[in-house]
């Protein structure tokens, strides 16, 4: 027997270590995982964040309340218009600023389309991260629409930056209402192709129920929230708790789930999907007519003092800690993003089971990479 | 003369045969003959191969609402070739403690398994490479050859993510190669012969699948699911899991050595698809319903060998079909799938399919 044979032999009992990432298909970003592996079975994984941290929070201290829009939309790009609500309403309610009706109901409208076409993606890429490689074209299909919509009111279709201290950037375009109208009639006749496509696949439930189990009290110890919360039996959902914009006026349920697997956290994202097209509709018709904008100082100081606001984005609390000593510039900034929370349950649930559970596992966390780093 | 080749090729090859012969010494005529069957196999391959890249991607096209390739020549039809040029010119990227001979013997063991399995299709009347009396045995005995270049690939490129896919794809085969053996046995039972030519000549009057009842169907389903995870295609494409393993066992190859694999596995489905037509669909026999003379006689008009294309293209699809719709299996619902349901379904269908066979109940 060489050496080199022996040396392999008497290797066995240490561990596999392989890096997923940070340039892997189903990180979705640069991510890296650290996993350590016995034949299939993943034993432990460590995550490994900061790949793409640009100093978000950093930078906001050098930037005026109305610049700091701008730098939110690229936290968790999926839902920009939710984060820049969220830093929108923490300015208004230290201004004590009361913004129009008209705004309240465009900035839910918006918000809701915004989440729809975030579990859109969402749903596209999950079915590729568990090899349906049809749900992705399925999912941007739909995603499309949004985005024209979103494209044909603001100009960009991701980045929206639309949502501002004191309002919105300009009025929406006339077609608003009718396109959004429109969208949810089409919506409304394909959400069940998505069901028809992987929600009753054999594969796809053997793939997905029981895998990654969350508990609700390690959802609550982690602070995991939003649909992956709620997946868990974890009531976390912040437009139900704490009503902002015009979630007051609109009826719609909070969808809970208590298995806590993977499955679970599909079908409350799916059931998302038709909650939002409620609210969509109850608010569309009835955008009261108005200004756009309230009336807001040229240069914003918010007074001495520590703020915060928190939005429910697509995928879970988005919190906004603004520290501010009279200046025109926030003197800290914090952002408790969901992602990162969601992130660091990922050894627990991935342990134990193997490789392929644990793409099935992150894909049901729904991370967003730009938003754990920031 | 024309007309009457495409209905029979026998008398071309033997006319070939006749004029080697004649011309040159025994051993001279046998060498070029051998020479001339490996050009048209290899022509045959490349053009098969070809074709096949362009259907699946138009296949998924279709399937995924989109329209696939269609501005390199006429409907797309130059896109593989512009894809193979593009392959072909590549640079091959060297692997640091790489074992370098099997990792360059690897993809060439992969397609010579391919190549030899594709010498025993009977395409069609008189069109047949070798036609041995054991010839199902010899197809299944190569097609299990594939797994140990898979398996030199894996280890040889010192990845970890390639030895994972490796070793899946090494417990996946040989577990699948049970299943797709013992479904293939079934007919071998059925029509009393392992000679491909018989096997063919034992459906004139009506294809296994239906002449069969249900044990040949089911063997039909068992072979179709244990081949398309023998071949690693979706949704049994473990080895690959592109969102698990990058790539599995091929992460690390690139260029030519990449194309090798790629094609090899379209050639393994078409290899597949051709078994699978030649045992339960009657291989290139025209589709026949008893009493209908008529319509027998205008089946009998198109050639055997639209028949056979037509056949294997159907079951392609079907595998492509597989592919583009179902998510992957996990590899522990891989292996329970084939020990827990196919196997045991599989040998009491064998039992049903031999009483029926002794009986005679067959139709």
């Amino acid at each position: 027997m060489t050496e080199e044979v022996k040396e392999i032999m008497f290797r066995e009992h240490e561990e596999y270590m392989i890096n997923m990432g940070p340039q892997h298909p189903s990180t979705h970003g640069v991510l890296r995982f650290e996993v350590y592996l016995k034949g299939e079975v993943v034993t432990k994984l460590v995550p490994h964040c900061g790949y793409i941290h640009r100093g978000i929070e950093k930078m906001c201290e050098k930037d005026t309340y109305p610049q700091i829009i701008h730098l939110t939309d690229r936290m968790d790009y999926l839902s920009a218009h939710i984060n820049n609500e969220a830093v929108s309403l923490c300015v208004e309610n230290a201004l004590q600023v009361e913004v129009p009706e008209r705004v309240k109901y465009i900035r839910t409208i918006l918000a809701e389309l915004n989440r729809i076409a975030s579990h859109q993606l969402w749903w596209a890429a999950f079915g590729m991260d568990l090899g349906a490689l049809t749900t992705f074209f399925y999912g941007l299909r739909d995603r499309e629409k949004i985005l024209d919509i979103f494209e044909e009111s603001f100009g960009s279709r991701l980045l929206h930056s639309f949502i501002t201290p004191g309002g919105l950037m300009h009025d929406v375009h006339p077609n608003f209402q009718k396109r959004t109208k429109e969208f949810i009639k089409y919506f409304r006749k394909k959400l069940p192709e998505y069901d028809q496509l992987l929600t009753g696949n054999v594969i796809f439930q053997n793939r997905t129920k029981g895998i990654g189990i969350l508990s609700k009290e390690d959802a609550i110890a982690y602070g995991i929230t939003g649909p992956s919360g709620r997946a868990s039996g974890f009531s976390c959902d912040i437009r139900k708790k704490y009503p902002y914009s015009a979630y007051p006026f609109v009826q719609f349920e909070e969808k809970l789930s208590h298995e806590g697997d993977s499955f679970a956290r599909y079908q409350v994202r799916i059931e998302e999907m038709w909650e939002s097209m409620k609210i969509i509709e109850q608010l569309v018709d009835n955008i009261p007519e108005g200004d756009y904008t309230a009336k807001m100082k040229a240069v914003l100081r918010l007074p001495e003092g520590e703020y915060y606001q928190r939005v429910e984005t697509a995928r879970g609390e988005l919190g906004v800690y603004i520290v501010s000593t009279g200046e025109k510039f926030p003197y800290r900034i914090k952002f408790r993003t969901p992602n990162f929370s969601n992130l660091f349950i990922m050894n627990k649930l991935a342990s134990g089971g193997k490789i392929a559970d644990l793409i099935a596992i992150s894909g049901s966390l729904d991370l967003v990479i730009p938003d754990i780093d920031r | 003369m024309l007309t009457s080749i495409i209905y029979d090729f026998s008398p071309l090859t033997h006319r070939i045969d006749q004029f080697l012969s004649e011309t040159f010494s025994p051993g001279w005529a046998v060498t070029m003959e051998l020479v001339i069957v490996g050009l048209v196999f290899l022509l045959f391959y490349a053009v098969v191969g070809l074709f096949l890249v362009l259907a699946e991607r138009r296949v998924c096209a279709f399937i995924q609402n989109r329209l696939g390739p269609n501005r390199v020549g006429p409907e797309g039809l130059l896109q593989t070739i512009a894809d193979l040029l593009k392959l072909l010119f590549k640079e091959l990227i060297p692997i640091k403690r790489a074992d370098k001979f099997l990792y360059n013997l690897a993809p060439f063991i992969v397609i010579i398994a391919s190549f030899m399995a594709i010498a025993a299709i009977p395409f069609a009347k008189g069109l047949h490479a070798i036609d041995f009396n054991i010839g199902i045995f010899y197809v299944i005995a190569v097609s299990s050859l594939g797994v140990v270049g898979i398996l030199l690939a894996g280890w040889s490129s010192n990845s970890k993510y390639s030895l994972i896919g490796a070793m899946r794809s090494g417990a996946q085969i040989i577990s699948y190669e049970l299943s797709v053996a013992l479904s293939l046995l079934a007919i071998v039972v059925l029509s009393g012969s392992m000679q491909l030519s018989e096997v063919i000549a034992s459906q004139e009057s009506g294809w296994w699948i239906w002449r069969g009842h249900l044990p040949a169907f089911i063997a039909f389903l068992v072979y179709l699911i244990a081949s398309t995870a023998e071949i690693n295609r979706g949704p049994f494409d473990l080895a690959e899991a592109e969102s698990e393993l990058t790539a599995g066992f091929h992460t690390e190859y690139s260029g030519i050595k990449f194309a090798f694999f790629f094609l090899a596995e379209y050639m393994n489905m078409f290899i597949v698809a051709s078994f699978a037509t030649t045992m339960f669909l009657g291989g290139w026999l025209p589709f026949h319903i008893d009493g209908w003379y008529a319509f027998n006689h205008m089946m009998d008009f198109i050639p055997p060998v639209v028949w056979y294309l037509g056949k294997t293209a159907f079951i392609i699809y079907l595998i492509m079909w597989f592919k583009w719709t179902f998510p992957r299996l996990r590899i522990d619902q891989l292996l329970t799938l084939e020990w827990k349901y196919l196997l045991p379904i599989n040998l009491v269908n064998i039992l049903i399919v031999a009483f029926i066979s002794w009986k005679n109940w067959h139709f």
